[in-house]
């Protein structure tokens, strides 16, 4: 599988995921802390791929999206954003209810 | 000229933003103060009305993809209409470094 199909399966097979450097118990950059951050602060349950233990998603993750930075957050397959986004969305309530209505579109599809 | 008026250049040109601010945040992070690679935007612009903000961003880093190329590292950025603008008054201050920029 080429990298962008494997980018591609990940965003598509996991509800929420977010690419970061460092995980998020050990975050090794502030964007992705703070983005991981409110993620869990939502309270439901989300993957990450940690960038920095794999050169080839780190490489080409830009260019999947037309995005150029870290972290990036896709929710049901989409991107939402980076850092910057994602915290808006938590501080207006948006992320936790997207967070929710694609966990429960995947477990509809998956039940 | 500093990649900090570059950057003001092309965000004047591209979104005659009614507000802009622009700052080098370099000195917070793991890279030489001279460093120019972490800048916090704040673009206030009628451009932006009816785009979604995921879109913004990326209008955005499309135009600083030159800047992206040459080194420029980290962007946050705030992208918000006039009225978005009067209505929230105020932008967050960016997290401390934690070093992973110089890992990969």
């Amino acid at each position: 599988m080429d990298v962008l199909e494997k980018i591609g399966d990940q965003v598509k097979s996991n509800p929420v995921v977010i690419y970061m450097k460092g995980t998020p118990q050990f975050p090794q950059c502030g964007f992705s802390m703070r983005a991981a951050a409110a993620l869990s602060d939502c309270g439901v349950p989300f993957a990450y791929v940690n960038v920095l233990q794999d050169p080839e998603i780190y490489e080409n993750l830009p260019r999947y999206a037309d995005w150029p930075t870290f972290p990036q957050i896709y929710i049901d397959g989409e991107l939402v954003g980076g850092c910057d986004i994602t915290l808006e969305l938590h501080a207006s309530g948006e992320l936790k209810e997207m967070m929710e209505q694609a966990a429960s579109k995947a477990e509809a599809a998956g039940a | 000229m500093s990649r900090k008026e570059r950057i003001e250049e092309l965000l004047q040109e591209g979104f005659a933003p009614v507000h802009l601010d622009i700052v080098d945040e370099s000195y917070m992070h793991a890279v030489p103060t001279d460093a120019e690679s972490h800048f916090k935007l704040l673009v206030v612009s009628e451009s932006f009305e009816g785009i979604a903000m995921v879109e913004r961003h990326r209008l955005v880093n499309q135009l600083l993809d030159e800047e992206f190329a040459q080194g420029l590292h980290a962007l946050t950025m705030h992208t918000w209409t006039p009225e978005e603008w009067e209505a929230k008054g105020g932008v967050p201050e960016s997290p401390p470094c934690l070093g992973g920029s110089q890992t990969a």
